[in-house]
């Protein structure tokens, strides 16, 4: 297995604010691999890194053996695409379902838009019915499944994904989740999933890193994750506080 | 649902549908909801109507007046009162000031359009970059739109139909110069608010430039409110353009337009007061018109109520 994504030393700083401190990570090709952390911890960051919508400051991106450089161009974009947190702020409110999937289209300049805006509606489980709705004429889950949809129209082979289900209530959460599960094993995809959901990250990823102020605390594995078998103190509390939140 | 001719009711149902089976039904669904929304305010109704109203005066005004414009009958119908022959009364020079003001409606549609096609797109250019592009290109282009607004209106607008000689066409320029910069402040406020959301951070991962991102994905977003703005703003370019016409520097004579009729009846108001006030009268109810229908638009058309 080959890095898809490596991550060297990666350091993001904002107006002074160090909100990566030098973190290194390795995503192995067909992979899901999950991010783990409270609020704060950097974890989206690293993903907006990657994207180029966070300032890199030092360190090393390579993306399927490429080394990304200062501005990311628009091949890097049919490679990865990712997937935002709120649903309700990630549509466009002026355009339809097929204009939102038409703009990819358009801008990489792929051909029968038609047919590729059908399949990718019917991907995610949405027919026909929903193509020529606004954001507003649809609910948090199927906003979501059209963000899916947008970001699976190129074609990537690595889907970032922040926070992707936290908007949402416990049984769409469940729909969406399974949704991404099936789209990978499908295409193949390389997954790199950020939540603060231990539960989530367990039931989605093989291998996680836990994060905290900037920092990596530890890598694991799903399996050692489950079994408790974690050495830093940190992952230890995250652990507690999330077992603490299952009982009540 | 399709059926589009099967009476009023389904008609309704068709543009209010829930499942849009065409790019067309998804734009008129949207543009019936927003005709609901302004039709509910009868003001805004009456101000369409007035606009429209002006419309129809403007193409039809050969029709509509019954004498020139320009010649009048200066041996027997002098600053005649209002009366059968002459509704609004004759001026000075023997013309029937009812067709001159029919025709005159003319020239107010010229200066409106031309300075909302002007500056507009002007304002809306430079504030969406101004605020899309942020850092130097956003203080030099908002430095600049201060220069504009520091400057009164109507002073400048003498200064520059000073400079280009006095005229029409050079009013409605020395309108929409100062006539920008308020659009430039809105749509770099509103540019602002969005730039950062995820729907546009989206369509940058989709790789677009960031001409593409301004031009197709921010612009439509401003557009509503400026065209609020400039409704509103319409009675004020009217009634600059009728100042600039008192003062003699907009309209030459013999146009008909109904800033310059005003200053030539300025002369006679206290014995023929029907020389000023009708011309003065025309640019009130166009003015009211123009600010009932901005109301109505703002109802209709508010990005912020009109998103959920």
């Amino acid at each position: 297995m080959t890095a898809c994504i490596a991550v060297e030393g990666l350091e993001v700083v904002f107006d002074r604010f160090r909100a990566l401190k030098g973190v290194s990570l390795e995503v192995r090709e067909g992979e899901s691999y999950g991010l783990v952390g409270e609020s704060g911890s950097g974890k989206s960051t690293l993903l907006r890194a990657i994207t180029g919508l966070a300032p890199v400051s030092s360190g090393t991106i390579t993306v399927n053996g490429k080394r990304l450089g200062k501005t990311r161009d628009k091949a890097l974009y049919r490679e990865v695409q990712m997937v935002f947190q709120d649903p309700y702020g990630s549509l466009h409110p002026r355009q339809t379902v097929d204009r939102l999937l038409q703009e990819p289209l358009a801008i990489h300049g792929m051909a029968d838009g038609e047919k590729r805006i059908e399949r990718a509606l019917d991907e995610v489980g949405l027919g026909k019915g929903f193509r020529f709705r606004y954001a507003h004429q649809l609910s948090g889950g199927q906003r979501q499944r059209v963000a899916i949809a947008r970001a699976l129209i190129l074609e990537p082979s690595v889907l970032l994904l922040d926070e992707p289900t936290s908007a949402l209530d416990a049984s769409v959460q469940a729909e969406v989740l399974n949704l991404l599960e099936e789209v990978r094993r499908r295409r193949k995809l390389t997954f790199l999933m950020v939540s603060h959901d231990l539960a989530i990250i367990t039931h989605m990823c093989e291998r996680l890193m836990v994060m905290q102020n900037g920092e990596a605390v530890e890598t694991l594995t799903a399996s050692q994750l489950i079994g408790h078998r974690v050495s830093a103190d940190y992952t230890r509390n995250l652990l507690r506080a999330s077992e603490g939140f299952v009982r009540v | 649902m399709t059926a589009f001719d099967a009476g009023p009711f389904s008609r309704r149902a068709w543009l209010l549908s829930d499942r849009p089976a065409s790019r067309l039904q998804a734009r008129l669904g949207r543009a019936y909801v927003a005709w609901r929304r302004f039709s509910a305010n009868r003001l805004a109704l009456v101000g369409m109507l007035i606009i429209i109203a002006l419309l129809v005066v403007a193409a039809f005004a050969d029709v509509l007046a019954p004498y020139s414009p320009t010649i009048g009958d200066l041996k027997n119908a002098r600053l005649l009162a209002p009366g059968a022959a002459h509704w609004f009364g004759t001026d000075d020079l023997g013309r029937d000031i009812y067709s001159r003001i029919v025709y005159g409606s003319r020239w107010t549609l010229y200066v409106v359009i031309l300075v909302a096609i002007i500056a507009a797109p002007i304002g809306l250019l430079v504030g969406t970059i101004a605020g899309y592009a942020g850092g130097w290109t956003d203080t030099i282009l908002m430095r600049i739109t201060d220069i504009f607004l520091a400057f009164p209106k109507l002073v400048l607008a003498l200064a520059f139909v000073a400079a280009l000689g006095p005229g029409i066409e050079n009013a409605v320029l020395a309108i929409a110069i100062t006539s920008w910069p308020p659009y430039a402040r809105i749509a770099r406020a509103e540019t602002l608010t969005v730039r950062n959301s995820d729907y546009i951070k989206a369509v940058q991962l989709m790789g677009a430039s960031p001409f593409r991102i301004v031009l197709r994905h921010i612009m439509p977003l401003c557009i509503s409110s400026l065209i609020i703005r400039v409704t509103l703003d319409m009675a004020g370019i009217i009634l600059t353009a009728a100042g600039l016409g008192f003062l003699g520097l907009g309209a030459q004579p013999p146009l008909p337009e109904w800033g310059a009729m005003i200053a030539s009846g300025r002369r006679f108001i206290l014995d023929q007061w029907w020389v000023a006030a009708a011309p003065g009268a025309a640019i009130l109810i166009v003015s009211l018109g123009f600010n009932l229908l901005g109301d109505g638009l703002r109802d209709a058309l508010d990005p912020r109520s009109g998103d959920q």
